[in-house]
């Protein structure tokens, strides 16, 4: 059951990342590029998403456990740190530089060809090799 | 063109129902980049059958509804070494950042989770800076 609801959340990421345009990297470039061909889709896009999600966090206080049992995720922590930041700024430039991030690189590629795979498993090698990436960062003094 | 915005908004609602419920139901936060990473990186072995069933569901929705578009174009870069270079900032750069678009942005910014406010405006700055030297400075986007 678990993983049938699983299976239906992904479903309606896929089918919104599709219908909003999102895994065309052109607007999701043309959304970044604020000196060419200003495309706003991507407001909207972030905008409707959270209408329902917001719902759903306050749906969330009112219940002490998810339907299907377990429990809810913790409280997010509020420390801004380092690894926030940097993190976050690395991705940013992948994103500007491809128009693809983790969601819209899965949901196009059944049908977007092989840049997209490149994409993706460059992305997955990123992400293997980030334990290690953290352990280095973990050795610096934290002065960055 | 005029309609994107429609689109946009629509599909967002979509993506927005789908976090909904993936909270609700499964209570797990609908972050993609967390989801692929935990399969990646071995964190998250226990719950693998979910994070495998909501990414089938990613990759599989778009093809049930391709048919219906005539045509898709990505407008994806066909520079490998573009592609290679954005996938790892990307696969590193959400994972240290423990989020992305949908974590940090969709789930995140929603909760008024200050980590998520504070990321979306880092990699959207980044994002923009980005293009504006790789295309308009640099030409290799």
């Amino acid at each position: 059951m678990r993983n049938l609801f699983a299976f239906f959340a992904g479903g309606l990421f896929g089918a919104g990342l599709f219908i909003s345009g999102m895994t065309d990297t052109s607007k999701v470039q043309g959304w970044l590029d604020v000196f060419g061909d200003w495309d706003p889709t991507l407001a909207f896009v972030m905008g409707g998403a959270m209408i329902p999600m917001a719902i759903a966090w306050i749906l969330r206080n009112r219940r002490s456990t998810p339907a299907l049992g377990g429990s809810f995720p913790p409280a997010p922590p509020q420390r801004i740190d380092r690894n926030l930041i940097l993190g976050s700024v690395m991705f940013g430039f992948g994103w500007g530089l491809a128009g693809l991030c983790p969601g819209p690189s899965v949901a196009s590629l059944s049908y977007g060809g092989v840049g997209h795979w490149v994409f993706f498993l460059a992305m997955l090698a990123g992400m293997a090799v980030t334990p290690a990436v953290r352990r280095m960062l973990d050795r610096q003094p934290a002065t960055a | 063109m005029e309609q994107d915005w429609i689109w946009g908004l629509i599909g967002g609602l979509l993506i927005g129902t789908g976090g909904a419920v993936y909270l609700l139901a499964n209570g797990r936060i609908m972050g993609a980049s967390g989801i692929i990473g935990g399969l990646v990186d071995g964190s998250g072995r226990d719950t693998k059958w979910e994070r495998i069933a909501f990414l089938a569901g990613v990759f599989l929705l778009p093809i049930v509804i391709y048919p219906v578009y005539s045509s898709i174009d990505t407008h994806v870069t066909d520079n490998w070494a573009v592609l290679i270079a954005a996938g790892l900032l990307v696969g590193v750069g959400t994972r240290i950042a423990n989020g992305c678009t949908s974590g940090h942005g969709v789930c995140g910014m929603s909760r008024l989770s200050l980590r998520g406010f504070v990321a979306t405006i880092a990699y959207i700055m980044a994002g923009g800076i980005g293009v504006i030297l790789f295309r308009h400075l640099l030409g290799v986007i």
